[in-house]
Parts: C-alpha cells; sequence; structure tokens
C-alpha cells in the first residue's frame, strides 16, 4: 500500500492528509537547509529554515483544528502518495550546492503549486459539502502561500547565468 | 489492510540517526536513505533486529545516519562480512549496502559468491556510474564513452551488467529501482527482504556533482513493461536486451536459501580465547 493515492472520504481523512502535507513540507526544508549548512551556503540556510518555519505554523494550525483527530495516526494509515511522496515536498532532486534564493524559491513555488492542486481536486470530486468547506479552506491558504512565494521572489531576482560556477570546482578531472 | 495497518509499531523517522547527512545536495543517496526507513517501517521490524553492513563510498555512509545496528566496513568486504553474521545470527534482517565502485568492482568477486550462496539478505546497490567520493574515475558501470581527463576519449570498455551477473550466479530476487522514486523503492525493497535467499537490488542513484547528466534519469526511467519472471531463461533473455532504465521486479527465484547449522558456539571468553591461542 506504499504506492498509491490517499483517498479522502472523511473530514478526519482530509485533515490527516492536509497534517501531513505539512509536515513532510516541513521535514524536507529542514533537510534542504540542513544540507546547506554542511555545504556552507548560510544564505540558503536561511531561505529553508523561514519556509520551514511558515509550514510548520499551518501544520500546528491543522493540528489544532482537527481537535481529537489523532492525524499523526491517522495520516499513517492512509496518507499513501503516487509520485512517491506527498506534494508539498520540496524536489530533492533540484538541489545544488551553489544554488541560490531564486532556485530556493522555484522549487517552494512548485511545491506549493502541487499541494494546491491537490486540494482543489478535493473540492471538485467530493461530494460531501464539510469535506469540500474544508478543503476551500486549504486551498485559499495554499493560494496565499503561492502568493507569499510569489512576493519573496521580487526580493531574489533570477541569478545570472553563471551562478554554478565554482572557483575551486569539485568536478577536478574535468 | 497493508503491514502498516496491522502493526503500525514504527514510524520512518524511528530508523534514523541523528548524524546528518553529507551528500551533495541533490544526490539520490537521500532518497535511498528515506526507501530504507519507510521500507523497514513497512516491515515493521525492530531497528535492533536489523543490521546495515557497508563497504567504502558515498552509498556506504548509509549505515551512519540509520537508527539501527551497522557495519562499516572495508572497501569491496561488505558481502562477506554480512554473510558471516546472516549465517551465524539467521534471525537477524541483514541488508547491504554498497556502490558501483565497491560492489562491482573492488567487491566484485564477492558479489558472485554472494548470489551464488544464496544467503537469505538483501544486497542494495546505488549504482550512479562513477567513483564519486574519490571524484569522478570510470566505474565498471560507466559509459565506454564518458570522456574525462581521467579516461580521454572514453574508456572504450564493455560496462559491466550487474542484473546479468548475478541472475547468472544464482541471485534469487532481482530488481531494478530509482532513487527518485523513494516510495516505490521502499515496495520493492520490502519485497527483497521478505523473499527467502539473496535479493539483488540495483538503485539508479544519480550522482549530480560529477555526473550531472544523470539528471535525466528521472525522464529515462520506466516500469518493466512485462511482470517479473521465475524463469531464469526467459529472465536472462529480458535481462541481455534491457535498456538499463527498466524499473520494478524482473526475476523472483525458488531456489532454497543456504543456511549452515548454527553450532553451540562458545560459552565464554575464554574458550574462545584458547581457540585462537597461538
Amino acid at each position: 500500500m506504499i504506492v498509491g493515492t490517499p483517498k479522502v472520504t472523511t473530514l478526519a481523512d482530509l485533515f490527516a492528509v492536509a497534517y501531513q502535507i505539512e509536515a513532510e513540507a516541513v521535514e524536507r526544508y529542514d533537510l534542504l537547509a540542513d544540507q546547506m549548512v554542511t555545504h556552507n551556503n548560510p544564505e540558503l540556510v536561511a531561505v529553508f529554515r523561514d519556509l520551514s518555519r511558515a509550514e510548520a505554523i499551518h501544520r500546528d494550525e491543522i493540528r489544532r483544528q482537527a481537535g481529537d483527530i489523532d492525524v499523526i495516526a491517522h495520516a499513517q494509515r492512509m496518507a499513501k502518495w503516487q509520485r512517491g511522496e506527498s506534494p508539498e515536498a520540496a524536489n530533492l532532486d533540484e538541489a545544488h550546492y551553489l544554488m541560490t534564493p531564486w532556485h530556493a524559491l522555484q522549487l517552494a513555488l512548485a511545491a506549493e503549486h502541487r499541494a494546491l492542486a491537490f486540494f482543489k481536486s478535493v473540492t471538485e470530486t467530493t461530494k460531501d459539502s464539510a469535506i469540500k468547506r474544508l478543503a476551500e479552506e486549504f486551498v485559499e491558504e495554499e493560494a496565499e502561500h503561492v502568493n507569499l512565494v510569489h512576493r519573496l521572489m521580487r526580493k531574489y531576482p533570477r541569478p545570472t547565468g553563471d551562478w554554478s560556477d565554482d572557483p575551486d570546482s569539485p568536478v577536478s578531472q574535468e | 489492510m497493508s503491514v502498516v495497518e496491522m502493526h503500525a509499531p514504527f514510524k520512518p523517522g524511528d530508523y534514523k540517526s541523528d548524524v546528518k547527512p553529507i551528500w551533495c545536495p541533490g544526490c539520490g543517496d537521500y532518497h535511498v536513505l528515506m526507501s530504507f526507513t519507510r521500507a523497514f517501517a513497512e516491515l515493521a521490524v525492530p531497528p535492533e533486529d536489523v543490521v546495515v553492513v557497508s563497504g567504502i563510498g558515498c552509498s556506504s555512509r548509509i549505515p551512519a545516519y540509520m537508527n539501527c545496528y551497522g557495519f562499516h566496513g572495508v572497501h569491496g568486504r561488505s558481502l562477506a562480512l554480512a554473510a558471516g553474521l546472516k549465517v551465524t545470527r539467521p534471525e537477524l534482517t541483514v541488508v547491504v549496502a554498497s556502490g558501483d565502485g565497491d560492489g562491482y568492482s573492488i567487491g566484485g568477486n564477492h558479489f558472485l559468491h554472494a548470489c551464488r550462496r544464496n544467503i537469505d539478505m538483501t544486497y542494495v546497490v546505488m549504482d550512479n556510474h562513477i567513483y564519486g567520493m574519490t571524484k569522478g574515475q570510470p566505474s565498471p558501470t560507466t559509459e565506454p564513452e564518458f570522456d574525462t581527463a581521467l579516461s580521454p576519449g572514453g574508456t572504450g570498455l564493455r560496462p559491466f551488467h550487474p542484473l546479468v551477473i548475478a541472475l547468472a550466479s544464482g541471485a534469487n530476487f532481482i530488481a531494478r529501482c530509482f532513487s527518485g522514486e523513494p516510495n516505490q523503492t521502499a515496495a520493492v525493497l520490502v519485497e527483497a527482504i521478505r523473499h527467502p535467499g539473496f535479493s539483488f537490488v540495483e538503485i539508479l542513484s544519480p550522482c549530480v556533482t560529477f555526473r550531472p547528466d544523470e539528471r535525466e534519469w528521472k525522464n529515462l526511467v520506466h516500469p518493466a513493461p512485462v511482470s517479473a519472471t521465475s524463469d531464469p531463461a526467459k529472465a536472462a533473455r529480458r535481462l541481455m536486451t534491457d535498456d538499463g532504465f527498466n524499473i520494478g521486479v524482473l526475476y523472483r527465484g525458488d531456489r532454497k536459501p543456504y543456511q549452515p547449522p548454527v553450532g553451540q558456539g562458545c560459552a565464554d571468553l575464554t574458550e574462545l580465547e584458547r581457540d585462537f591461542e597461538l
């Protein structure tokens, strides 16, 4: 049952999936921040930690909203994803040790769009009005996150084409 | 109902240590680590019953990042260590981690005989077609035309075909995975660990630093068009015509695993010391 898409048929399912989406996003940004600590890229460490904190706020808010529902245990039982990971987990493959904040925000933007698309699909497919209302709330929040990332990108313009040039390249044999 | 639903006593995070990986950002081995922890959680095997044995190389750092027993051994000798462990402690889940240099070159001979012996353990090779840790020398699976200062004009050598070798040597389970699909890889690892005998899982795991071209692998991999076979002749034909990017379980054999009778062993250290006295 590892491979598969979670089926949202109850409010508890939706809370659990939403919680897991945010929790995995936090975990992923922390992993990327740790990678950048190792590779001495402090500017990126700060960006990934900020993204992690933003997702953690959302994660904790979902847990509070869920009340008595044990979202962690419930998610472990039912939240399985087709593409191998939950949609808001930033793509690890795209990381580079010299990446810039602009690249980090591109990763975040793609992740937010995937999460937005997921919650939209719930609103479009559910027949349960309570699930639809909650999913619409999540859509609004994800749309706000997309806008936030766009605003941050104004602060960090696209780097020039030589951003990955390293005067002391690890590829010493080429 | 899945195994996780029935037991669910462990989460993937329970198998992760506090040591932060030092792989390059973008390295496929991060995903392999996730697949390991997800597979063990799915199997619901207690961390104290799991041993991950490795050799030398980027991939072989993996035991340090896991919360279970680990042995970061000698270059190319991980299978020999693991075989000794498994025959004396058959109740443990033994997984061996290696790379294409450690596993197919330095440890090539052990690979053949581990397949032949068919001891019940799982061998995972993170194949990036390069020696990454030592800065980009061609490995046994590097393409002949891979042109660098260390191999001007390419090596011109036919690459090693690990899946064909594994089949010919007697491996009882053969699969190929892609690191960028961590849940699919975890599912294959679960099956490999459960399958009796020697299971061999090759994971294509890009080295984004010395082989940036391997970032394209995510667009090249595809599910194997046919389901796994238990017929070695059929499997051989498939593997010989394989494009190197078929993902999934390719062979499930039914050979009986090798398990010698476990002796009584020494009752105490004094007895052991006496046995080894010169």
